[in-house]
Formats: C-alpha cells, sequence, structure tokens
C-alpha cells in the first residue's frame, strides 16, 4: 500500500497528492511517470511525476478529476492509501543524459498547457539545480486554473502566463506568445519542450516548425502496463510504431503523427462516459447514456 | 470398460460456457481418477517422466492415486513441481508426457495431465500442507518476474535455504498465468492464487510493481540490497504487430492488451473499473494459444468471433484441444486468410479488413510448408475489431539497463542450457527471456535448472 502524505486542492479540479513511494522516490527523473491504481477493482491510471523526494521517500502527483477513477481520487484523505503505485515509467527526459557543458549553452523554453504544468516543472527545477536557466510558458483558460505559479517561477528564468481570457498575464494562446517571444522581443530557442493537451502540443509544433526550432513533445495516449507489454500507447512517430511507456513519452514533436493520436484517444470514450454517468447516477442508473441498453 | 481409452472427463456445455467465464474442463471426481490411474502399466522405464520437463515422477504419483493415497501423490509430484494445478491444466502434454505414453501405441496414454490436476486440486481442497524447506542459509537471491519460471526457480531455491524475494512489474504475481491465460482455462482465485500461496508458504517474498530497469537495475540489486545471485525470469511480453496499413485505427490491439485487460483487470466482472470493448464481429489474427485465448474471450464478450491465420488448419500452432474447444463454442476459423490492410472511417474505427487467400508452397527449410498469396483472391472480412496475436518477444528494458549482459539479435538473453547462467557472473536467466515464447512448462524446467545452477555457483563460493 502506499500512503497519501500530503493532499492539497490546487485549482478547482486540479489536485496534488505526495505518496509515499521510496523506491519510486530514488529512481524517478525528469520526464518519467508512475501508474497508480487506487483499490482492488480499479484501473491503472498513468500521471506524470510532478516531484520527487529521495530522502523523505515520496513522489509527487499532479491530476485533474476527469473521468470515473479520477473523480474517484479525489475522495481519498492524507493517511489513506493506494493499492498499487509503480513507477518511475517510461524514458527520462533526453536533456537528463546531456553533457551539462553543452546542455548549459542551450536555450530551452517549455510550453506548459493546463494540468501539464505539472510535469514541466521537475524539468525546469532539475536544469534550475544544475545552474541552467528555461524559459517557461504556462497556458490556461482562465487566471483560476493556473497551478504551481510561485513553484514554476522559483526555478524558471522567465515566467509567462498566457490566458485565453486575458484576464492575467498575456491575452491569448500559448503559440501566440511564443510567435511574440521570437518575432517581436527576438528570443533565441534552441529547443521547445510542450506539454499538455495533444491538440495544444500539436498546434505549438506546427508553429515551432515555422520557426524551425527542434521540438520535444510529451505523449498522453491510452495506457494499461505502461511496460511495454501491450502496445495500447502506441503512437507513430517519424512513420514507425513507438510504444509511448517504454520508447517515450517524449518524442521529437516534428514526428508525431498527432492526428492519429488524438483518434486514439478516444477509443474508450463512450465507456468512460457510461463509468461517469454510472458513478453519479448510482442506483438510479438505468442506461441513462443510451448506449448500453441497461446497466451493463 | 474399454482399457484402451481415456476415462472421459466432464466439461461444461459448449452454448453454456460461451456465455460464463468459468471454468471449461471440470476435471476428474476420485473414482474417475482411480479409473484412470489404474490403466497405468507403471513401467519399469518410464518414458513419460522423460519428456517432462521438470520430470516428474509420474508412474509412482499415478499408483498412489490408484492406491486412493492423494497426499502421497500430492508429496511425489511436490519434489519435482512448484505448480501442479497449473501445468495439469495447460501443459501441452499431448507432445509431452502423454506424448511418449506406452499405452498410446496402441490406444490411448494415459490422462497424466489430467490426474495431475486432480492431486493439486484434492490437496488444494484439504490443505496439504507441502511447505518443508531445508534450514535458512541467510544468502539472498533475487528473482526477477513472477511468472511460471521465476515462481518455480524460488520456489527451488526456498526449499533449499536461500531467501528469496522476487520482483514483480504487475500489481499481481502470476507473469501470463494472471494476465494472458484466461480463466476459463485457468482459474485465477482458486488454482492460480493458491499456487503463489504455496511458493510464499516456502518463505518467498513477492514485492510487486518493482520494475527491474526502472525502478531499481540488477547491478544495484548486487550492491544495495545485498544480493548474491539474481535470475532473471521476465519472459516475452513484448506484443508484435503486422505493420500493415490502418493497424494503429481504433478498435486495433494486441492479444496482450485484450487478454489484460480481461484477465488481469478483470474488465468483464461488474465492478471492476477497467473497459473492454470486443465489438460485434472480431477478427483474431494468429493461430496460436493466446489467438485461442483471444477468440474465446471475445466470444464470451457476446462478439462473433473469428480466427484469422495464414496457414491451413493443419498447420495451426496452437494445441489441439484447444482448437476443438473454440470450434465447439463457436469461433469461426478462416485458415489460409493473410490480412493486408485495416479499413477504417474518418473517426478513425475499423470498418473492415482487407485479406488475401493463401495457398501453401513446398516445404521450405524449416520443413514448415511456406503460405503463397492467391492472386486475385483480394476480398474484405466484415469486422469493427481486430485482434493482433502474432507473438511477443522479450521485452529489452532489462538488458538494456545491465551492464555486460549478452543477448541475441532476437532480444533473447543468452544464458547455459544446463545452469541458465548468462554472461555476467552470477546473473542467470530462463523461461521465455531466453528462448523467446515457448511453454509454461518449458519456464518453469529453466527456473527449475537455474535453481540447480545458483545453488552450485553460491556453494562454490
Amino acid at each position: 500500500m502506499y500512503k497519501i502524505v500530503k493532499k492539497e486542492r490546487l485549482t478547482d479540479n486540479i489536485y496534488l497528492m505526495e505518496i509515499e513511494a521510496p523506491r519510486v522516490a530514488r529512481s524517478a527523473n525528469p520526464g518519467q511517470f508512475i501508474i497508480v491504481k487506487l483499490d482492488e477493482r480499479g484501473e491503472r491510471i498513468p500521471l506524470t511525476i510532478c516531484d520527487y523526494d529521495p530522502k523523505k521517500g515520496t513522489v509527487t502527483i499532479v491530476f485533474q478529476a476527469m473521468g470515473a477513477s479520477t473523480e474517484e481520487m479525489i475522495k481519498y484523505e492524507e493517511g489513506d492509501s493506494f493499492k498499487d503505485f509503480v513507477g518511475p515509467l517510461g524514458m527520462p527526459s533526453e536533456f537528463v543524459h546531456e553533457d551539462l557543458e553543452e546542455l548549459s549553452k542551450k536555450k530551452i523554453i517549455f510550453v506548459a498547457g493546463g494540468v501539464g504544468t505539472a510535469p514541466v516543472y521537475p524539468q525546469v527545477k532539475w536544469l534550475n539545480s544544475k545552474g541552467i536557466k528555461a524559459d517557461v510558458i504556462v497556458g490556461a483558460r482562465n487566471t483560476d486554473i493556473v497551478i504551481l505559479q510561485d513553484e514554476m517561477k522559483a526555478v524558471a528564468d522567465n515566467y509567462y502566463l498566457a490566458t485565453d481570457d486575458g484576464s492575467s498575464g498575456y491575452k491569448g494562446l500559448v503559440t501566440d506568445k511564443l510567435r511574440d517571444l521570437v518575432e517581436k522581443e527576438g528570443k533565441k530557442y534552441d529547443l521547445v519542450v510542450a506539454i499538455g493537451p495533444m491538440i495544444m502540443m500539436k498546434f505549438v509544433t506546427l508553429l515551432t516548425k515555422e520557426l524551425n526550432i527542434p521540438t520535444v513533445v510529451s505523449m498522453n495516449p491510452i495506457m494499461v502496463d505502461g511496460t511495454g507489454m501491450c502496445g495500447a500507447c502506441r503512437v507513430s512517430v517519424g512513420g514507425k510504431i513507438k510504444f509511448a511507456c517504454v520508447d517515450g513519452p517524449e518524442f521529437d514533436g516534428h514526428l508525431v503523427d498527432f492526428n492519429q493520436a488524438m483518434k486514439r484517444q478516444s477509443v474508450y470514450k463512450t465507456e468512460e462516459g457510461r463509468a461517469i454517468l454510472k458513478e453519479k447516477e448510482g442506483s438510479t442508473h438505468h442506461g441513462g447514456c443510451g448506449n448500453c441498453g441497461g446497466d451493463k | 470398460m474399454n482399457k484402451m481409452k481415456k476415462v472421459p472427463v466432464s466439461e461444461q456445455d459448449p452454448k453454456v460456457r460461451a456465455t460464463n467465464f468459468e471454468e471449461v474442463c471440470l476435471g476428474y471426481n476420485n473414482e474417475e481418477a482411480i479409473a484412470e490411474a489404474t490403466r497405468c502399466l507403471n513401467c519399469k522405464n518410464p518414458r513419460c517422466v522423460g519428456d517432462c520437463p521438470v520430470s516428474i515422477s509420474i508412474p509412482r504419483f499415478i499408483q498412489a492415486v490408484k492406491n486412493g493415497n492423494n497426499e502421497e501423490a500430492a508429496r511425489i509430484i511436490a519434489e519435482s513441481s512448484a505448480l501442479p494445478a497449473v501445468c495439469g491444466r495447460v501443459c501441452p502434454q499431448e507432445s509431452q508426457c502423454e506424448g511418449v505414453c506406452v499405452l498410446g501405441i496402441k490406444g490411448e496414454a494415459i490422462s497424466i495431465g489430467k490426474l495431475e490436476r486432480f492431486v493439486a486440486d484434492w490437496s488444494r481442497e484439504n490443505n496439504i500442507d507441502l511447505s518443508q524447506t531445508l534450514p535458512k542459509n541467510g544468502k539472498n537471491v533475487a528473482v526477477v518476474g513472477s511468472g511460471p519460471a521465476g515462481l518455480s526457480c524460488a520456489g527451488d531455491l526456498a526449499k533449499l535455504g536461500y531467501e528469496v524475494t522476487i520482483f514483480e512489474a504487475l500489481h499481481e504475481a502470476g507473469g501470463v498465468l494472471v494476465y494472458g491465460i484466461p480463466e476459463f482455462r485457468l482459474p485465477k482465485e482458486t488454482v492460480v492464487k493458491n499456487e503463489v500461496e504455496n511458493v510464499k508458504k516456502l518463505g518467498v517474498k513477492i514485492e510487486t510493481n518493482v520494475i527491474i530497469g526502472r525502478t531499481i537495475t540488477i547491478d544495484q540489486l548486487f550492491e544495495d540490497e545485498d544480493f548474491k545471485a539474481v535470475f532473471i525470469g521476465s519472459g516475452a511480453g513484448l506484443p508484435r504487430f503486422m505493420g500493415i496499413p490502418g493497424e494503429s485505427s481504433n478498435g486495433v490491439s494486441s492479444a496482450n492488451e485484450f487478454l489484460t485487460r480481461n484477465n488481469l483487470m478483470k474488465a468483464f466482472k461488474d465492478g471492476y473499473k477497467t473497459p473492454i470493448r470486443a465489438g460485434e464481429k472480431v477478427a483474431v489474427v494468429g493461430g496460436g494459444n493466446v489467438a485461442m485465448d483471444a477468440a474465446r474471450t471475445a466470444l464470451r464478450l457476446g462478439a462473433e468471433a473469428h480466427i484469422v491465420y495464414r496457414r491451413g488448419e493443419e498447420e495451426l500452432p496452437a494445441r489441439a484441444e484447444e482448437v476443438h474447444h473454440a470450434k465447439e463454442e463457436g469461433v469461426i476459423f478462416d485458415v489460409l486468410t493473410n490480412p493486408t490492410e485495416i479499413l477504417h472511417d474518418e473517426k478513425g474505427w475499423v470498418t473492415g479488413m482487407k485479406c488475401v487467400k493463401m495457398e501453401l508452397g513446398e516445404p521450405d527449410q524449416s520443413g514448415r510448408r511456406s503460405p503463397m498469396v492467391i492472386e486475385g483472391s483480394e476480398f474484405i472480412l466484415d469486422v469493427d475489431t481486430v485482434i493482433m496475436s502474432l507473438g511477443t518477444s522479450p521485452n529489452p528494458l532489462i538488458s538494456s539497463t545491465t551492464k555486460g549482459l549478452d543477448t541475441n539479435k532476437r532480444q533473447c538473453i543468452i544464458a547455459s542450457d544446463e545452469t541458465g547462467l548468462t554472461s555476467r557472473e552470477g546473473v542467470f536467466a530462463g523461461g521465455d527471456a531466453v528462448t523467446g515464447a515457448a511453454t509454461v512448462i518449458l519456464a518453469m524446467g529453466a527456473g527449475k535448472k537455474a535453481a540447480v545452477g545458483i545453488h552450485e555457483y553460491l556453494s562454490a563460493k
């Protein structure tokens, strides 16, 4: 069992949890993720690692309640335990293995969308700990749903916020902000790392292709085991099939087939919708989703 | 009673069982087991023992059953096998112990598998304790993977007095026994869990949710955790895909994914959260046991299930018994058929599978007749779900994170046939991780040999 030592509500439906998992904490690196399974009957949910403390033996995850399992997850309190918590999974970000001197010559900008801010944080923090300053753009619909702002500001060189409604920071999309930085402010970047909803990552890569900046994205397809044994998470990268859980989750954004990846995300959409309905309606659920013709 | 024929074993009616996940074969009762055991000739030089990969004293345990001494039979089997309830169910006995039984020359071989299963089930129901071990010797051995190879290696080492810890990547122990083989062939709660418990009773610790190569490396096991030897039994779990157009469409999955959702995650059971979709018409591509398991599972989830196989029915690599069961239940066999493309709609969902008809040519170097495309035979199979069951290969996670561990070009770990020793000192390997996908019992045999190899290595140190 894996104990929740801290729980914090960051925004309306985004939560932070610090979990006791010493083995994972000891081996975690930026770019990696974990899989959590709440209880005996739960499904395996992949979540990115937001922070880790090898000394304390804890791993911090940040997640958005958006489906039956994550809705259930927010009911867990400090002191409760998850049945299973496995990781770190996936490859660490490539820069972790790079020569620090070479790396320090690079100017990196991170583009984070929504809850994607969480996996960006350990990357910027890691670079900062090696004396490397990176810029960060965080995008959100409005100010209320911006997470980890103070934490990020503490480790980023320049922190930019872009909100759809202009409620604070720059008014517009992250792509607009990135274009402004490069074209209006004359910033030069050697690498863009974009993490967020697939649609956002897609548009970032379209822009950076035009701006000719190498771009890394972190894919978030459907996963089951997360260890390479099923291929549920397969994505097409440069025309080749890759398993995001073992070959990724980070890939060259200019080679990823986003259209296909977005279609594949919807495979279990109806099942997910039904699961939420069933959860919400409880014993009154009689297949109101119109899809199952009964409680199946 | 005809002495030349096996005592028949009762099974669930095909029509009924095609709609449930209960075990198909119900097994012998005591009278049937005694009657079958009585047919054994108790050979002086039993050929069956030589063809059992773990060399169970078959005539001895069968004589015990015949004399009504089931407990003694259980102890005789336990000398050689840690998982008799599993092996009695899933071994391809027709090509192993039963394949060489003398009775098989003029009649039918003894039902060794069914008798082994009877003894194992009986000893579970009667709580027979088989957990005798030598005194602990204080030496730690790590076992990577809790599948048949790992469980059997761990069990044997524990009996010899070693302190054994198994590291398992998934949340439940058993490997293919829990995620691959379905309930209707191998019940999880009663059979698999009980056999894992038996290994634990020998003092073996099982740590789940630990991925060797990610959570901790083999080198760290030696350096930081005081393990004196490591056995790698990580299997061959990496699925292959065909590489044909449309293979990433929604509704195409590997058999591993489909079976993992169903078996390990229990998607078929009410109240379990993992979704599964079998669609209305499913094509399972491949002809092995895994393909049969996937097709029969899809059928039980309510789909019309097709096996699509590029060679003929004679060449199906699955066990005859499984093919027979699948047919009885209503699985449709489209043999000499090969997919060339998966068709999908604008939203990415499977709408059909383009196939060609095949014919068999002359036997090739391996002796198998290679299938050739019949020109102009293209047609569309009307399916909405495709399950790829083309075999698996070892996951490179361990070999790529362990210095000096040699693999061959198929990513299989190179290990001695006799001892399981790899190119790394103190590191042994066996099962599918070494051979590529094979059988449960061969993996168990490899685990046993490696246990002896590890014992010799650590005794000489």
